[in-house]
C-alpha cells in the first residue's frame, strides 16, 4: 500500500518530465530524480513554485537556483525529505543566487557541508523545513543548516535544525531579519546572527546547542553589525560539549552559554525564557576574548568591543553550575566554591578605553543588565587577576530598539 | 609584515612595434592565416538563442582524419596558468564574429563582442596513447605532457580521451555556459545541462569522480561579481594569455596577444601597465625560474581569485586572492576565518607565515570533502604539485614566522588569554 501512494506520488511528479514512473528509490539511483529537478530549477520562471512531493529522495551532488521569484515547496518538512547521506560533489545541499525566493516544508539531510545557503538576494523566506544531521552532533557534520548571508529582508519562521556543526541558523552579513519560532537543536551555535543588522529573533525553541543563541562581529568584512533584539525565546539546557572544528568563531563557546554577544552592538535582550545552562545564562564578550585577535589578522578599524547592550526582563533558572573549560571552572570554584553557581551574566570585562568618559562607557553605549542580580567581571583586561561580581554601572536603560519591518 | 605580496605590476614586456602595422601588413598577416584553408571548410555558427543537441552545431571544432581541430577563423589559446581540473588538459579556443574585434577592459579582461564564442575542451592522454583511435576509456594520464598535442590547436585523437567541451557563448544578454559531454568512440559531444558524474582513473592517482557541471555550477566560478550574478570569461585576460603559443604553419610560435592583433581580432594597444587599470603578466606556476612568490599568486589567482575577490561570491569571507590584492590580511595572514566551518581542519588562521600545516589555505587544497575543500567546484583530486607550490610559498614567506596571538599594540588593551572561551588546546 506504502508502495503504492508512493508510486502514485512519484507519478505526479513526474508526468510533466514525459519519463516513466519508478517504485522507490535506491542508493545509486540518485540519477533520475535530482537531474529532473535540477533541470526544474535551470529551466524555472519567476513565480513558478516547485513542488517536490512527499518521499524520500536521495541526490548526490548540490542542487542550485539562480532564477529569482521562485517558490520550492515540498509536502511536510517529514513528508519530502532530499537526503545527500551519499552527497559526492558541491559544497552545499541547496545553494541559491537569487531574490523572491521561499523554500518551505521539507526536510534537507546530511549534507556533506551546509544545508542551505542563499548568496546575495532580498526577500527571502525560510519555513517549515526540517534540517537535520541524523547521526546526531558529529565535528564530521556540515557547517551551517540555514546560511543567508549578504541578503536582505530574511524570514526564517517554524524550522527545526537539528545537529550543524557550526551554526544551525547563521545569518551573516545581512540586514533586516527576522528568525521565529524556529527550533534549534544539538546544534554547535543554535541560532547566530553574525555582521548582521537590524534581527529580531524571538519565539525559538533553543536547546542541547552548545551556544544557544549568538550575536557575533568578526573582523576582515564588509559590514559590521548592530541592532539585534533576542526576546520571547526558550533558551534551556545548551550543554552539549563543543563539537565544532577549532579556528571556526563558535569553536571559542562554551559549552552551557545561553546567549553569547560577541563585539556587536546595539543588542536587546529582554522576556525570554533562560534555564539550566551551565557556564552562563548571557556573556557579553569582546573579540579579545575569543582567542582570535592578531595584531596582523585584524584590520585595524575593527572595533572588539561590545557596546549598548540592554538586557532586561529576562526569567533565570538554574545554570552557572558546570562551566566549560579549566579557566572558567577555576574561576567558579575560586570565587563560589564547589556547590556555588555563576551568576545569570557573565562580562569579560573589556571597555574600549578611548570612550570611557570618568572610568564609565557614555551612557549610549552603556551594557546595561537589569533584573539578572549582579554581573561576573571577569577582569579580561588585568588578565583575570581581579574578577568582581558587581552592578556598578550595569543598572541603566537605553532606548528600546525599533521591531523589524518586513513589510509581508 | 610581508612585502612579497605588494609588488606593483611590472612594466609590459612585450613587442611594441605593432602599433603601428600598417593595413597592408595586416591583410599579408591575414593572408598567411588563411592560406591553408580550403573554401568549403566550417566555420563556426554562433546560436543566438536556444543551445542546440550537440557541439558539432556549433561547428567551432572539427575532427578530421582522426585529428580534433579548430574550424576556420577559430584561434585557439593557453593560459600562463591554467586552472587545475583534476590533471585534464585543456583545449582552448577563441571565435569572433567577421568584422569584429575584441577590445581590452578593466583589470585586462578581454572585451568580447555579441556573437562570440570560446571553447574549451577537457581531455587526457591516454596511457595506450598510439595503440589506434576509438579505444574505450581506460586508464588515462596525469601527465603535464603535452602527449598528442599537434601545432594549432589540434589533437591527435589516437593519444588522447576527450571528456567534454564546454562553451562560453557571448549572447545579446550575457555571456551564457554550456556544456557537451564526448561519447566513448569520440565522435560526438552531447549537451549535457544538468551535469553528470564520469568515474575515471588516472594512472598513479586512481579511480574517481569526474564531475561536469550543470548551467549553474557554471556560474558558480564565472559570475566573478555576486551582486551582479552575471557571467564572464575568466582565462581571456591580458595578463594570462601574454605568452607565445604555437600556431604551426606559417605562423609558428608567436605571443598570442600579439597573434590576435595581427588578425585584427584584438584592439592594438594594450592599456598602459598602470596599478589602477593595468596589468601584470602572470607568471606559470610550474616556471622554476620564476619567483617563487610570482608563481603561487598566479596559482592562487586562476583557481581562486574567481570567486575569492571583492566583489566575487566568496567575498562574504574576507578572503581575496586574485592578482589585484594587496592587503596581507585579505590575502589570509594571519586572518580568522568568518564561515569555514569543519574546512579550518582545526586550525585557526588562514596563512601562518613559516607554518603550511597550520594554515587553513593549505588543509582545504589538500582535501577531497566536498564539505571542505577548496576550490568547492572542479576538482575531486588533490592537484599535488599546486599544493607542494602553495606550501613552499607559505614555508618560505619573509619575516617572522607565526602570527602572535594576544594582540598588543598600544592602540588596544592587551589581552594574556582567553579566558572566557573555551580551551582551544
Amino acid at each position: 500500500m506504502r508502495l503504492a501512494v508512493a508510486a502514485l506520488a512519484l507519478l505526479g511528479w513526474l508526468a510533466g518530465c514525459g519519463q516513466r514512473p519508478s517504485v522507490e528509490q535506491t542508493p545509486g539511483d540518485a540519477g533520475r530524480f535530482q537531474r529532473e529537478l535540477q533541470e526544474k530549477l535551470l529551466d524555472a520562471k519567476p513565480g513558478e513554485i516547485i513542488e517536490i512531493p512527499a518521499g524520500r529522495h536521495l541526490l548526490d551532488r548540490s542542487l542550485s537556483l539562480r532564477v529569482s521569484g521562485v517558490t520550492i515547496r515540498g509536502a511536510g518538512m517529514n513528508a519530502t525529505v532530499l537526503s545527500f547521506k551519499g552527497q559526492r560533489v558541491g559544497a552545499e545541499g541547496l545553494l541559491v543566487n537569487a531574490s523572491d525566493f521561499t523554500l518551505e516544508n521539507l526536510a534537507i539531510e546530511d549534507t556533506r557541508g551546509d544545508a542551505v545557503k542563499i548568496n546575495e538576494g532580498e526577500r527571502i523566506t525560510l519555513r517549515g523545513l526540517r534540517i537535520e544531521w541524523t547521526g546526531g552532533p558529529s565535528t564530521r557534520n556540515g557547517a551551517y543548516g540555514l546560511y543567508p548571508v549578504r541578503t536582505r529582508n530574511v524570514l526564517i519562521e517554524d524550522c527545526l535544525v537539528i545537529g550543524a556543526s557550526d551554526a544551525g541558523i547563521y545569518v551573516g552579513q545581512s540586514a533586516d531579519i527576522v528568525v521565529r519560532r524556529n527550533r534549534a537543536h544539538q546544534n554547535v551555535a543554535g541560532i547566530e546572527i553574525e555582521n548582521s543588522r537590524r534581527a529580531d529573533v524571538y519565539e525559538n525553541d533553543v536547546t542541547l546547542n552548545t551556544g544557544g543563541i549568538l550575536v557575533f562581529n568578526m573582523p576582515n568584512l564588509p559590514q559590521r553589525g548592530e541592532g539585534t533584539r533576542v526576546y520571547r525565546n526558550r533558551i534551556y539546557a545548551n550543554n552539549t560539549a563543543n563539537f565544532g572544528a577549532k579556528g571556526t568563531p563558535v569553536a571559542s563557546v562554551p559549552a552551557g552559554s545561553g546567549v553569547v554577544i560577541n563585539s556587536n552592538d546595539s543588542v536587546e535582550i529582554f522576556d525570554n525564557e533562560l534555564r539550566d545552562n551551565a557556564t552562563a545564562h548571557i556573556i557579553i564578550s569582546s573579540y579579545f576574548s575569543t582567542g582570535y585577535m592578531t595584531n596582523e589578522g585584524v584590520a585595524k578599524d575593527f572595533d572588539p568591543y561590545p557596546e549598548a547592550i540592554h538586557i532586561h526582563g529576562n526569567r533565570f533558572s538554574g545554570g552557572g553550575d558546570s562551566p566549560d573549560g579549566l579557566d572558567l571552572k577555576t574561576l567558579k570554584l575560586a570565587m563560589f566554591g564547589l556547590g556555588g553557581r555563576f551568576p545569570a551574566v557573565l562580562w569579560d570585562g573589556y571597555r574600549d578605553p578611548k570612550k570611557l568618559q570618568g572610568g564609565k562607557l557614555p551612557p549610549e553605549l552603556a551594557l546595561c543588565v537589569r533584573d539578572a542580580g549582579p554581573v561576573l567581571n571577569a577582569d579580561g583586561p588585568g588578565k583575570y587577576r581581579n574578577p568582581s561580581l558587581t552592578r556598578e554601572g550595569f543598572d541603566c536603560t537605553l532606548a528600546a530598539l525599533r521591531a523589524v519591518e518586513l513589510e509581508r | 609584515m610581508s612585502g612579497r605580496s605588494l609588488q606593483g605590476p611590472r612594466s609590459l614586456q612585450r613587442p611594441r612595434a605593432l602599433a603601428g602595422l600598417t593595413a597592408l601588413s595586416a591583410v599579408l598577416a591575414l593572408a598567411a592565416f588563411l592560406a591553408g584553408c580550403t573554401p568549403q571548410e566550417a566555420q563556426p555558427v554562433f546560436h543566438a538563442e536556444r543551445n542546440p543537441a550537440t557541439l558539432a552545431d556549433w561547428q567551432v571544432l572539427q575532427i578530421r582524419a582522426g585529428v580534433l581541430g579548430p574550424t576556420k577563423g577559430v584561434i585557439p589559446y593557453e593560459l600562463n596558468t591554467p586552472l587545475f581540473s583534476d590533471y585534464a588538459h585543456k583545449l582552448r579556443t577563441v571565435w569572433l564574429p567577421a568584422g569584429t574585434r575584441a577590445g581590452y577592459g578593466a583589470d585586462g579582461a578581454l572585451q568580447l563582442p555579441v556573437g562570440s564564442i570560446l571553447s574549451k575542451t577537457f581531455y587526457y592522454p591516454r596511457r595506450d596513447a598510439g595503440n589506434g583511435a576509438g579505444a574505450s576509456q581506460g586508464a588515462l594520464q596525469a601527465t603535464a605532457a603535452a602527449i598528442g598535442v599537434l601545432a594549432g590547436g589540434r589533437l591527435a585523437l589516437d593519444q588522447v580521451q576527450l571528456i567534454e567541451t564546454r562553451l562560453l557563448v557571448r549572447r545579446a544578454q550575457g555571456w551564457q555556459a554550456v556544456s557537451y559531454v564526448w561519447d566513448d568512440s569520440q565522435r560526438h559531444a552531447r549537451l549535457q545541462r544538468v551535469g553528470e558524474i564520469i568515474p575515471l582513473e588516472l594512472e598513479g592517482v586512481g579511480k574517481f569522480d569526474y564531475v561536469v557541471p550543470d548551467i549553474n555550477q557554471c556560474a558558480a566560478c564565472h559570475a566573478t561579481d555576486v551582486e551582479r550574478a552575471t557571467l564572464a570569461p575568466i582565462g581571456l585576460k591580458a595578463r594570462h594569455l601574454d605568452r607565445d603559443h604555437d600556431y604551426g604553419g606559417k605562423v609558428g610560435q608567436k605571443n598570442q596577444l600579439v597573434h590576435l592583433e595581427q588578425l585584427g581580432l584584438l584592439e592594438a594597444a594594450a592599456p598602459a601597465a598602470s596599478a589602477s587599470d593595468g596589468w601584470t603578466r602572470a607568471a606559470s606556476w610550474n616556471d622554476e625560474s620564476a619567483s617563487l612568490d610570482s608563481r603561487a599568486r598566479a596559482y592562487l589567482d586562476i583557481n581562486c581569485g574567481h570567486c575569492h575577490n571583492r566583489q566575487g561570491p566568496a567575498d562574504t569571507s574576507g578572503l581575496a586572492l586574485d592578482a589585484a590584492e594587496t592587503s596581507p590580511i585579505a590575502l589570509g595572514v594571519c586572518k580568522s576565518p568568518v564561515a569555514a566551518g569543519r574546512g579550518t581542519g582545526n586550525k585557526k588562521f588562514d596563512i601562518v607565515p613559516g607554518h603550511p600545516d597550520e594554515s587553513i589555505m593549505v588543509y582545504r587544497m589538500a582535501s577531497q570533502d566536498p564539505g571542505e575543500m577548496m576550490p568547492e567546484l572542479g576538482r575531486s583530486l588533490v592537484h599535488r604539485e599546486g599544493l607542494e607550490l602553495i606550501r613552499r610559498w607559505i614555508a618560505e614567506w619573509p619575516g617572522a614566522p607565526g602570527c602572535a596571538q594576544e594582540a598588543s599594540n598600544s592602540a588596544r588593551q592587551s589581552a594574556s588569554s582567553a579566558r572566557l572561551s573555551r580551551s582551544q588546546g
